[in-house]
């Protein structure tokens, strides 16, 4: 049983991470990622994980009911970027910028 | 984790949400906030082994309360809901282990499992040997897990369904006496509440 099974299990209701047979579902690499990506940096002591759960309750909210779970990861990044932006630990210009670049083709994939 | 389509071209194009995937991490690891490697054990973790901390919290207590054991032992489902855990309209059927009998979990057609307690199934249980060996050879496979029980004890093996799932309640170990529920939890593992193993107290906590 460690912290990070808490934080996890934590998401309920809306805000719980879509599962198949209990398995978490990423349908496309990214997804994975961004996953990875928040619970990574929930250990550096950055920010707490209530924060980013709220955010991301936040996010689900304003989608509102009709959204049936399959943009679950769209949320989470979005609730993870704005984490971010917020507690100064990334720029907002250069995530677009940097985004930009990937879109273009102008950086080579990192995974 | 869903293995990577292979790329078409080097320049195809990348969806909205992937490249800023790309860049929130590409920028996390410049600013050596995060790595590539931690994120890809996360990912592989819980894609493949959500640790079975809800399953272990509920032992503890039928451990400690003989009250909330009766009622996990008559309704699974309904008691564990006392602990905030949601089977999610799935059957739970709880059953003890004993000196006279131990029991196992096994899904025989898939991988049927009370995920809601454990977390993500391991893959031997998905796996097709232990499927059908569990049933056929049960012993055989215990003593596989390192778990040899004298032939005087009987062995039930249950098969879970798409509605009904098993968990077992392992004995608790002698040498406990007075431990607190959190305790208690800490030592029971995944596969204790599987039956592929009994619960023991780690050598660290020995006196």
């Amino acid at each position: 049983m460690s912290d990070l099974d808490r934080d996890v299990a934590d998401l309920k209701g809306p805000a719980a991470m879509p599962r198949r047979n209990g398995e978490l579902v990423f349908n496309r690499p990214w997804e994975g990622r961004a996953f990875g990506m928040a619970v990574a940096l929930r250990g550096s002591g950055r920010f707490g994980w209530d924060a980013f759960r709220e955010r991301l309750e936040h996010e689900i909210a304003l989608a509102g009911p009709a959204d049936d779970g399959t943009g679950y990861y769209e949320h989470w990044l979005a609730a993870f970027e704005d984490l971010l932006v917020d507690k100064g630990l990334v720029n907002r210009d250069e995530l677009v910028h940097r985004a930009d670049e990937y879109r273009a083709g102008h950086r080579e994939e990192v995974f | 984790m869903t293995p990577e389509q292979p790329h078409e071209h080097a320049h195809a194009a990348l969806s909205d949400l992937e490249a800023r995937a790309l860049a929130l991490e590409s920028l996390l690891v410049e600013k050596g906030l995060i790595t590539s490697d931690a994120v890809d054990r996360l990912v592989y973790r819980y894609e493949h082994d959500i640790g079975p901390m809800l399953g272990a919290k509920v032992v503890a207590r039928a451990w400690t309360d003989p009250a909330f054991k009766g009622r996990l032992l008559a309704d699974g489902s309904a008691a564990i809901a006392e602990l905030g855990v949601d089977s999610q309209d799935l059957h739970l059927e709880v059953i003890e282990n004993s000196p006279g009998v131990h029991n196992m979990v096994v899904c025989t057609l898939c991988s049927c499992y009370p995920w809601f307690l454990l977390g993500l199934p391991p893959v031997w249980y998905k796996s097709a040997p232990y499927r059908s060996r569990a049933v056929i050879e049960p012993r055989a496979v215990l003593h596989e897990f390192g778990v040899n029980k004298p032939d005087e004890t009987q062995i039930k093996v249950w098969d879970s369904s798409a509605d009904l799932r098993f968990m077992v309640l392992p004995e608790r170990p002698a040498g406990t006496e007075g431990w607190t529920e959190e305790q208690l939890a800490a030592i029971v593992s995944r596969d204790a509440m599987i039956g592929t193993a009994v619960v023991a107290i780690p050598e660290a906590l020995t006196p």
